[in-house]
């Protein structure tokens, strides 16, 4: 019979892993920085064809973010709960 | 690497018959099970020795480094999604700016001037479709007329017309539109000036329109 070993991770493998995180989540800020200036661009000069994708994609930016602070904070609970 | 830390509970000593533990086989220590130091609770110096061998102030005020450095990372991780968030709310404010520009509807009809009122190569000042927002009548031959916003595509400013040198002009960081199109030639500004649409009925001058654009 198998049995799996959920074993917390240490610290320097979340310094790790929140260094990874940090670096896609940067991407993404820096793509929503670039989306929110071509759409204001856009719809000064009368072009609201882009207004409401440009809406959808930021939030699926910050969807990815999100979820990815939400495994952060997972990541701690498990730190802190004892393993049975 | 030289070993962080030593164990607390100190090395246990195998030897059953060392001195005041005679007979006592198979007993241990009484601090053997006594709690554990987790190993994220050991503060680390920044050259990795041991907490003996470190100067006094750093026993006196000890600061766990790699601790220090994922508590900082963790937390700017936090703010940049702050950030992200707020940069989606940004695009949520443009999408219902955007709604409410569409529920006001189309632009009204309103007469602006009448064509004796402008001499050639003159312009005269007049709002539209706010009251608010003011723009700019020229007369660029006896039968042509060209009307653009005023307001300057950089940072607002009030433009200027220049019908001799052929732009409009903003003074406040020296952009320069053409007369004719209202498109940026020189200076900060990279979108043209909205276009006010007219219509000539007789001899009145009616705005009838906006027309933005990007290019």
């Amino acid at each position: 019979m198998r049995t799996t070993v959920h074993r917390p991770f240490s610290r320097d493998q979340r310094a790790t892993i929140v260094y990874g995180m940090l670096a896609f989540v940067l991407i993404i800020v820096i793509l929503q920085l670039w989306l929110l200036t071509a759409t204001m661009n856009a719809w000064l000069g009368g072009d609201d064809s882009v207004v409401l994708p440009a809406a959808a994609a930021s939030l699926g930016c910050l969807g990815l973010n999100g979820g990815l602070l939400w495994y952060l904070g997972r990541l701690e609970r498990g730190r802190r709960q004892p393993s049975g | 690497m030289s070993e962080v830390t030593s164990d607390p509970r100190g090395p246990i000593d195998p030897q059953v018959n060392t001195s005041g533990r005679e007979g006592l086989t198979g007993t241990a220590p009484a601090n053997l099970y006594g709690p554990l130091v987790e190993r994220e609770q050991i503060t680390i110096a920044p050259d990795f020795a041991p907490a003996d061998t470190q100067p006094a102030w750093r026993q006196d005020f000890p600061i766990d480094w790699p601790q220090d450095q994922y508590v900082e990372r963790r937390d700017f991780m936090k703010f940049m999604v702050l950030t992200s968030a707020a940069f989606a709310v940004g695009q949520l404010w443009i999408a219902a700016q955007n709604w409410w520009r569409r529920q006001n509807g189309s632009y009204e009809i309103r007469r602006i001037a009448s064509v004796d009122d402008v001499a050639v190569g003159g312009a005269i000042v007049f709002t539209y479709p706010a009251e608010h927002d003011r723009c700019l009548l020229v007369r660029t031959s006896d039968t042509q007329f060209v009307a653009f916003s005023q307001k300057c595509t950089h940072l607002s400013c009030a433009v200027i017309p220049r019908p001799e040198e052929g732009i409009f002009f903003c003074p406040c960081h020296e952009g320069r539109f053409d007369l004719r199109s209202g498109a940026p030639t020189a200076g900060p500004p990279r979108r043209p000036l909205p276009r006010i649409l007219l219509d000539i009925r007789g001899r009145t001058i009616y705005a009838v329109g906006v027309e933005e654009r990007t290019v």
